[in-house]
């Protein structure tokens, strides 16, 4: 062994570093199991003696659900425990009582007590399954005593089912036996267990008492038992193996192997799933199932298609992976090799054929393709039989396929297609010779099969031949041959007839599937980007409940976050109620980030069936789906498209949550800069105006006798112009404070645009003294609806705004002019004009145009406050350069005001 | 002999404002009064002051209601209210609770003594009016009905001049929409008949209508008609 290899050994391998972290986690429960090998050997009994001694230790034990069957020492066990009161569960009259699972997650004990682990729960609860529950218990880090009997497990149930020839349904998955950090064996030999029977002392329901006789003999009980010691051994090696793993203690465990099943639409299938597992954990390898999904898929009816899914999901619940692979290649073989080879597959694991020798020829074998061409990986063939589970039902299963299958009307186009190339071969025969008549049956032939498919081919095929040495071999209108060379000629016929049809229906075949995907990749497609077109939260959901809804023919709704909960946020046909029990499962889908609701393990008896929307971030909603047809809710290919629907629009509404929180950030960021540019502004806009004022006072006081009179008023000047100064900017400040906090209220009325120009002119007579103003106002300018002051102020800020940047001696106008039902006021100044890029920058907060050396600093607020206040007013103002000289223009448009009719002729 | 100087009462809750008032008026040969709060200017009444002047933001007694019991006690007493800026809703509703003019703050001296003089004059005026009002070029002859701009006679239509007899009566003085259309209409007629008036009055009494030197505008308030050239009142 090389250095590095003895280096890899030796470090602690990361997965099972991980495996332990997971065990060890603090916040789910501990699970302890008691296995047995049969019913009596005293596992309940066993329980509570332990939890007796957990509750003396001082833990907080009750008992969630314990069977005494009616054993008085079981029964006195219970004394002394808290019981949490069963639930009543009312189904078809009767009353049926189950754990009160939400009472137990409420009352929060330590430890409790979960008899009969394999245990189906009644219709009605939350979940189908006792060890669900068990599951929800621990994750809200309860610790749990539960009993199961070692039939119950899943891996072992074939196995079983064979030693025992009685078959148990309820059963647990590996998985739940395989995370128990403890599981105890209450053994009991065989002898003694029946003659604890024979005593009584095993509680056994009467209509099972013949059954159960012949299940309690001592072979089977010794088979049961050491199997259940090898599970619980297996179990053990495995923890030795993970605790030498995360230790790096050197061993010889298995490393690199990796197992594929591969599976297909037959009744074999989950006995084949159920091998690998049992396979796969003495190899302590990985494993896949895998289904590679040809043309022949699209030829399964439902039931074969149910099948197929059932069996991948399966692999799922004993800790499996299930994939499927379209076929690519034109045997299925290479598809399966393909897919171990880059998986790093050391064995494949097949179902042995039971198809005819004649299929086989026609078809290939799948095993005997992958024998031959899999170099270096194992194939283990599993024979069907041994796994089937009642051949009987399999077979009948095969034949309610077959009636419901069949449909004459492509079998009666056939019978007309080679009808009509009999009646052509009628009319060419005796111009172009016999030898050419097969050659017009061929062309029918291939016709039909690329039409209508295999079957109908065979049958034209078989009818051609029929009419073929009917009509046209000698002797006529004999189904006999009499030459030799006739004989070979129409053997070679019947031959083409059939290859040739089924070249041409395996063409269409493929032809049929590629389309079908095809369209399915397109809808998704034009989905996808129909979701990357819209912008809104609404938009996205509406697109995804309308497309899902089309596409499945099922009914939608959308959950999505809201208060610590989830609510409807959209729905196709719209809805917004669910009932109770329908809400408690998207409840639940969205808390556990599981799927609930109809057909799942999860409050089954819904009319909704529930899943996540999930992206690598985690769950962003639930999608509901609702379908009247009864039976599964979607097929596996509808499940498929149904999982590519929500994954586009998980990641649709994710992205849009992604765009808000950009948004968020790049407001607070704004807000941020406007926020110090606010401190730079107050800091300087303050002090500067009252640093001159406090110099030019305190001049005045304290060098009075140097002043002339004229030095003098110059700085009282000083003092004066610049509180004006101070008391405008703080002015500014206010009314910026009342735009952002939404407290400017327009107080709308018909105004005359030039009175308010001029009592504008009046207030602003100090900042304009150097500039010549020149008005052009229209004389038919009608009532505009404006707030006098405030459009006061906005005027008064354009015209300050104009004087800062005109030079003195510049003249600024104003015109105003009726443009339809509005009226436009333009200012224009002389000054330097505005660069480009800065004409709409010039209204935000705090923004400054560069500074000149002549132009006193303004707040950076006056342009700002002119647009919030024109805008509250419902006008708008833009800012432009002149087109006939240097400087600025500055255009407002106002709404007009219905005129007034006045009478002024008294 | 000159007359008793005129008795101002200050009430004003800020010393710098008092201190700036006691000085700046004094010199103006006013005799000042002054009070910190609400409650001491009223007592102050006694002393029977013939000016008022208000600060509205008062710490103890809110302005308006000041303003009301003032008017409780004595309806002619003439007052001036100090306002802040921004809230021509409070100086219109304390021009119709009866004071006579308002002063922004911050307000510069020569704005506050003219509103101080209008306001007297109109007290005085109510005793005796005057028969012939001037200012600038415009004069108005109030017993002949003559209106004039310089030496050309001005042709009102009779609504125009009750409205301009109005404004002279209050020369000086603000007047708010309300009082204007009440005394000239109704209180319900609509503001923008007044609009409409004051225009075309402007364009027959105004050099230059877009910037108006008589009838001046008080936006949000009212209008002013500017004060008469030679007060004759004292």
């Amino acid at each position: 062994m090389s250095r590095q290899q003895n280096a890899d050994r030796q470090r602690p391998s990361p997965d099972a570093l991980l495996n332990a972290a997971k065990h060890q986690d603090p916040r789910a429960g501990r699970l302890k199991i008691f296995v047995g090998a049969a019913p009596g050997v005293g596992k309940t009994y066993e329980m509570l003696v332990q939890a007796h001694a957990r509750k003396r230790d001082g833990y907080d034990v009750v008992v969630g659900v314990a069977e005494a069957h009616g054993r008085k020492e079981t029964e006195a066990l219970l004394d002394g425990l808290e019981i949490i009161p069963r639930r009543q569960f009312a189904h078809r009259g009767q009353s049926l009582t189950e754990m009160d699972l939400d009472a137990a997650l409420a009352r929060r004990p330590q430890i409790i007590l979960v008899d009969e682990l394999a245990h189906t729960n009644a219709p009605g609860c939350r979940h189908p399954k006792r060890y669900l529950d068990v599951q929800e218990l621990l994750d809200a880090g309860i610790d749990v005593y539960t009993t199961v009997n070692i039939q119950h497990i899943e891996s072992l149930n074939d196995v079983i089912a064979q030693i025992t020839h009685v078959r148990v349904r309820e059963t647990v998955p590996d998985s739940i036996f395989d995370r128990a950090d403890a599981v105890e064996l209450v053994d009991l030999t065989p002898d003694d267990l029946i003659q604890r029977l024979k005593d009584g002392k095993v509680y056994v329901p009467d209509q099972a008492k013949r059954a159960l006789d012949h299940f309690f003999s001592p072979a089977n009980l010794t088979a049961l038992r050491e199997l259940a010691l090898r599970r619980t051994a297996d179990r053990v090696d495995e923890q030795l193996i993970a605790q030498m793993q995360a230790r790096a203690i050197r061993g010889p465990w298995a490393a690199g192997e990796r197992i594929i099943v591969c599976v297909d639409e037959s009744p074999h299938g989950a006995g084949l799933v159920r091998y690998t597992k049992r396979l796969a954990d003495r190899l302590h390898a990985p494993w896949t199932t895998l289904y590679v999904e040809g043309a022949r898929t699209q030829q399964l009816d439902d039931k074969a298609r149910d099948r197929v899914s059932d069996t991948l999901r399966l692999a799922l619940s004993l800790d499996g992976e299930a994939v499927t692979i379209p076929a690519a290649a034109s045997r299925i073989a290479d598809d399966i090799l393909g897919y171990a080879y880059a998986s790093n597959a050391t064995h494949v694991v097949v179902g042995k054929s039971d198809r005819s020798r004649w299929f086989e020829l026609l078809h290939g074998s799948v095993v005997r393709d992958l024998c031959r061409r899999s170099g270096p990986i194992s194939i283990h063939v599993i024979a069907g039989g041994e796994l089937s589970t009642s051949p009987g039902a399999a077979k009948a299963n095969r034949s309610d396929e077959a009636t419901a299958s069949f449909n004459p009307r492509p079998y009666l186009l056939a019978a007309v297609a080679v009808a009509l190339a009999l009646g052509a071969s009628r009319v060419i025969e005796p111009r172009l010779g016999v030898e050419n008549v097969d050659l017009v049956f061929l062309t029918a032939i291939v016709a039909i099969a690329s039409k209508l498919g295999l079957g109908p081919s065979l049958f034209a095929s078989v009818a051609a031949s029929l009419c073929y040495n009917f009509f046209f071999l000698p002797p006529l209108y004999t189904f006999t041959i009499a030459e030799p060379t006739n004989l070979t000629a129409f053997g070679f016929f019947v031959l083409m007839a059939i290859v040739v049809s089924n070249i041409a229906a395996r063409v269409r075949t493929q032809a049929v599937t590629a389309v079908s995907r095809a369209r399915t990749t397109e809808a998704l497609y034009a989905f996808s980007r129909k979701l990357a077109a819209v912008g809104s939260l609404d938009d996205v959901l509406w697109a995804t409940a309308y497309q899902t809804a089309m596409m499945l023919s099922v009914r939608v709704v959308l959950l999505l976050p809201e208060n610590g909960g989830i609510a409807i946020r959209a729905g196709y046909p719209p809805e917004d109620m669910l009932d109770e029990a329908d809400l408690a499962a998207a409840k639940w889908a969205w808390s556990n980030d599981q799927t609930a609701g109809r057909g799942s393990n999860t409050l089954p008896g819904g009319k909704w069936l529930f899943s996540p929307m999930r992206t690598g971030r985690g769950a962003v909603g639930i999608i509901g789906i609702d379908r009247d047809k009864p039976g599964p809710m979607l097929t596996p290919d509808e499940r498929r498209m149904f999982d590519a629907l929500i994954d586009q629009a998980a990641l649709a509404i994710e992205r849009v949550h992604l765009v808000e929180d950009m948004d968020r950030a790049k407001r607070t960021l704004e807000t941020d800069r406007l926020r110090a540019a606010l401190l730079t502004s107050i800091s300087h806009d303050l002090r500067t105006p009252l640093a001159s004022i406090l110099g030019a006072a305190s001049t005045i006081r304290d060098l009075s006798k140097d002043l002339s009179d004229a030095q003098k008023s110059e700085l009282l000047a000083t003092v004066i112009d610049e509180s004006d100064r101070l008391n405008r900017f703080i002015a500014n400040l206010l009314d910026m404070t009342k735009l952002e906090a939404g407290a400017v209220v327009p107080n709308v009325a018909a105004q005359d645009l030039r009175e308010i120009v001029g009592s504008t002119l009046r207030r602003a007579q100090k900042i304009l003294a150097a500039h010549s103003v020149v008005l052009h106002l229209a004389p038919d300018l009608p009532m505009l609806n404006l707030d006098a002051v405030l459009f006061e102020q906005a005027l008064f800020n354009l015209l300050d705004n104009a004087a800062k940047y005109s030079p003195p001696g510049g003249k600024i106008e104003m015109r105003a002019y009726k443009d339809g039902d509005r009226a436009r006021l333009q200012i224009l100044d002389e000054g330097p004009g505005i660069p480009q890029q800065d004409l709409e920058n010039i209204f935000g907060k705090f923004y400054r145009a560069r500074k000149r050396d002549n132009v006193r600093a303004g707040t950076g607020l006056g342009l700002a406050i002119a647009r919030g206040f024109i805008e509250a007013m419902g006008g708008t103002i833009v800012a432009e350069n002149r087109s006939d000289r240097a400087g600025a223009c500055f255009i407002v448009t106002l709404p007009a005001a219905a005129q007034p009719l006045l009478d002024t002729k008294e | 002999m000159t007359a008793p100087p005129i008795k101002v009462l200050v009430i004003d809750d800020e010393p710098p404002i008092r201190k700036l008032l006691r000085t700046g008026l004094s010199t103006q040969g006013y005799a000042i009064l002054d009070a910190p709060n609400g409650k001491a200017g009223l007592a102050l009444l006694d002393e029977k002051p013939d000016l008022i002047i208000l600060d509205l933001g008062l710490p103890d007694i809110a302005g308006h209601d000041l303003l009301r019991a003032v008017r409780a006690r004595d309806a002619q007493i003439p007052i001036v209210v100090l306002s802040s800026r921004d809230d021509e809703g409070g100086k219109v509703l304390a021009l119709d609770l009866g004071a006579d003019d308002y002063v922004t703050k911050p307000f510069g001296m020569d704005e506050l003594l003219a509103r101080m003089r209008a306001a007297l004059r109109h007290r005085l005026q109510v005793e005796g009016e005057r028969p012939l009002f001037r200012t600038g070029d415009l004069s108005v002859d109030l017993v002949r009905r003559l209106v004039k701009v310089g030496d050309g006679d001005v042709k009102l239509s009779p609504k125009e001049y009750d409205l301009l007899r109005l404004l002279v009566q209050h020369a000086g003085k603000v007047l708010t929409h309300k009082f204007l259309l009440g005394s000239l209409w109704d209180d319900h007629t609509d503001a923008q008949y007044l609009r409409v008036y004051v225009r075309q009055l402007r364009q027959k009494i105004e050099k230059d209508p877009e910037q108006p030197q008589y009838v001046l505008t008080e936006t949000g308030v009212g209008y002013r008609m500017r004060a008469p050239d030679s007060p004759n009142a004292t």
